[in-house]
């Protein structure tokens, strides 16, 4: 009976989830446009059935599939530094969020503002503070060509994608600090704990379980960044990212190589987010049977529930 | 206890999973929906099997054409006067993005899905050969427009495999926009005819104002880049694809002439911080008072004598061609074509239609109020032009002059195949001989 109540939810999924995949998957199998026929330039014939010669490109960087790596190492360097950098300063907003007591209203907002404004404005206005006469330049002295390849260029996504999202964790992590119980910090005082060691014994493993699925969403959502870098630094190479490729394929009309570029993001994503659940929740659980059935493990655990129910 | 976080977590994995699924998914759907379809076209519609199919062009109604925004109001008024004088065969507008990718995106969408939303498709003179070799617009019949009053480079931009699919409505072509007060200061009266005169005066003038930068173009790496490149080599004799469509990138005269703009920048003639100029950093560099010379086009004019501030070099400027390697430059052509889709209904009107925009009085009506370049050549021969525009006779000669960018089918790889190598090659990244190479190999492997 329960599972005649899921059938709607199952067929919508498979309808907006199920069906575009398979049929991406199908597409990637093809290859758009066939030969051009040589007294009238016009090509002969529609999609040909290419089995896996599109992955076989992306891989090998041959013909279409040329830059993949190039695509591969940006997507993961931008995730990889983009999101450690966020999680760093997204808990320390958080801390900040937390104490402020007076004018707490204004230092949120403020801190809130730039998750709110669309990410292809806040590029735009990126692109005009990383001009070569723009007012990042001005501030440092000299002038720094963000916008032409190299690591600056990078330098320039990661500052304007990390300015725009650190917030987000901050905001996530805010919602986990606000369920820990202040009497665990008064028996911190107590015994006689300094800031420091509260945060590392307290705050932090008790605003994990919050944090991890912060880290998680934004991991996901850095993974498939196209529009910052693409209104930021357009067809620069050091700019270019898997979902651009993808974008790039089928502006090309190539959409047998889109299609394919779109399925190895996917799986990407995929195993990412599979080996973080994994290797991050297999921890939390291990710890938790090491430390045995205490009262902070409990209570710990509990908020766990309380806080994951409440985001997810 | 340790079993209610383990549950929690398992169904966090297949909810993440999902929801993994969920965000490609959106972007699958938007691919699916591109390429569903193959093809098209093909068998049917008879006619001359090997120029694809044909439409009926006695078929009169009503039709639509597909355009980006028209910001100046004169468009409307074109459609006003036509819709007055056939009553039974109105012209809709259907305004697309303002973005030209967007633009093209909506028009191979539309020609996938066959439909026939889209009579006229307004074509940016380099997708002629991409929609003209898929068969989403049709060949049309050379008898019914007036050709010969068109000028000869942009009809060119029109023609694919010397068919005709689209017919010119507005052209363009670049020019090299100069400081005419710092050049009389210098003891120069005549503006620079190649490169190496114009480093000349960059010099002369530079030894007197040293905070002067020299000279500017569209050097960031987007379709600007082709259009410097194309211009450049054709400049010194040479082109990215021969006449038969066969790919000569790696020839001495393109080497030498991407070599020309390496050295430029090299010696500090050209600024570093053109690698990051499109058409508007170019102009706001030059309008500030920064650059001594810019490529650019014609619409910089007008904002350059703004007498509101927000430009320094008003009533200081010169107009001449841009500069060529050996001798006076070419410039690269721009511009808009109107095709006829191949699923559109009422082809005739559509082509009468097309002819009434090339018709004289249009053509004249809208050079005089957006001060776009039209397609005419005996526009530019009107008193009113010539009185409203400064610099007439240098816009036809580099019009007449101009170049016309790689016909191929796989535009979109062809030019970004030609941004990364030139873009290497003068930003200092690779050895020009070296990227030109690798340029031809990556040319010759797409094939036309």
């Amino acid at each position: 009976m329960a599972n005649l109540l899921l059938l709607p939810t199952m067929i919508l999924l498979a309808l907006v989830v199920g069906f575009p995949l398979v049929l991406s998957a199908w597409q990637s199998l093809h290859s758009s446009g066939g030969e051009i026929d040589p007294t009238t330039g016009i090509i002969q014939q529609g999609d040909t059935f290419v089995g896996l010669q599109n992955y076989v490109d992306a891989f090998t960087g041959a013909g279409a599939g040329a830059g993949f790596w190039n695509a591969f190492w940006n997507t993961t360097m931008f995730t990889v530094v983009g999101v450690s950098v966020e999680t760093v300063l997204g808990v320390a907003m958080a801390l900040i969020m937390a104490r402020a007591l007076r004018a707490t209203g204004i230092v949120r907002a403020s801190i809130l503002v730039p998750w709110a404004i669309p990410t292809v404005v806040s590029a735009l206005m990126w692109q005009l503070i990383f001009d070569a006469n723009g007012i990042a330049n001005r501030l440092i002295g000299t002038q720094i060509l963000w916008t032409t390849e190299g690591i600056q260029a990078q330098a320039a996504v990661l500052i304007a994608d990390i300015w725009k999202t650190a917030p987000f964790i901050g905001l996530l992590t805010l919602a986990g600090l606000q369920t820990i119980d202040q009497q665990v910090y008064e028996a911190a005082k107590v015994d006689g704990a300094g800031p420091w060691h509260t945060f590392w014994r307290i705050t932090l493993p008790l605003v994990r379980p919050v944090l991890v699925v912060a880290v998680l969403f934004r991991l996901l959502d850095a993974m498939r960044m196209f529009d910052l870098p693409f209104v930021l630094l357009g067809r620069l190479a050091s700019g270019q990212t898997l979902s651009m490729l993808a974008s790039d394929a089928a502006s090309r009309t190539d959409y047998g190589m889109a299609s394919a570029y779109s399925m190895v993001l996917f799986a990407y994503i995929c195993l990412v987010a599979y080996l973080f659940i994994k290797i991050l929740g297999a921890d939390v659980i291990g710890e938790q049977g090491r430390s045995g059935p205490g009262r902070r493990a409990r209570r710990a655990a509990r908020l766990r529930t309380t806080s994951e129910g409440s985001l997810a | 206890m340790t079993s209610s976080p383990r549950t929690h977590d398992a169904s966090l994995t297949s909810r993440r999973a999902v929801l993994g699924a969920g965000a490609l998914g959106t972007s699958a759907l938007a691919l699916a929906a591109c390429g569903g379809s193959d093809g098209g076209g093909g068998s049917d519609g008879g006619g001359d099997a090997a120029a694809g199919p044909t439409l009926d062009f006695e078929e009169r109604g009503p039709i639509s054409l597909a355009r980006g925004k028209d910001t100046t109001g004169q468009l409307a008024e074109f459609l006003d006067r036509w819709n007055s004088d056939h009553p039974d065969e109105t012209v809709t507008l259907i305004e697309l993005p303002e973005s030209a990718d967007e633009q093209r995106a909506q028009m191979i969408n539309n020609a996938q899905a066959q439909s026939d939303a889209y009579t006229i498709v307004s074509l940016d003179v380099v997708w002629t050969a991409e929609f003209a070799a898929n068969q989403w617009v049709v060949e049309l019949p050379e008898d019914r427009f007036d050709l010969e009053g068109i000028l000869p480079g942009a009809l060119e931009t029109g023609k694919y495999f010397d068919r005709l699919y689209a017919v010119p409505f507005t052209t363009n072509a670049q020019l090299l926009f100069y400081r005419q007060d710092l050049l009389e200061e210098a003891g120069h009266t005549e503006p620079p005819a190649t490169f190496e005169e114009m480093w000349q005066i960059v010099q002369d003038v530079q030894a007197q104002d040293s905070s002067i930068l020299g000279y500017g173009a569209q050097f960031s790496k987007y379709e600007g880049l082709t259009c410097q490149a194309s211009a450049v080599i054709r400049s010194n004799g040479g082109d990215i694809f021969d006449a038969e469509g066969a790919p000569q990138a790696d020839s001495a005269e393109a080497v030498e002439a991407i070599q020309t703009i390496r050295d430029g920048f090299d010696q500090g003639f050209i600024p570093e911080e053109a690698l990051t100029y499109k058409e508007e950093e170019t102009r706001q560099a030059f309008q500030d008072g920064r650059l001594l010379f810019e490529t650019n086009w014609p619409y910089v004019w007008e904002l350059a004598q703004a007498e509101d501030g927000s430009s320094k070099v008003n009533g200081k400027i010169g107009v001449s061609l841009v500069p060529g390697v050996k001798e006076a430059g070419a410039s690269t052509l721009g511009g808009a074509n109107y095709a006829i889709s191949a699923f559109a209904k009422n082809a005739g009107t559509a082509v009468d239609f097309i002819a009434f925009m090339s018709e004289f009085e249009q053509q004249k009506d809208w050079m005089l109020n957006t001060t776009t370049p039209t397609a005419m050549a005996a526009v530019y021969e009107d008193p009113d032009i010539v009185a409203a525009f400064d610099f007439i006779e240098e816009l036809k000669a580099s019009i007449e002059g101009g170049v016309v960018r790689p016909k191929v089918v796989k535009y979109g790889d062809v030019t970004q195949a030609i941004q990364d190598a030139v873009y290497g090659a003068i930003s200092g990244e690779s050895e020009v001989q070296g990227a030109m190479e690798g340029l031809q190999e990556r040319l010759t492997e797409l094939g036309g």
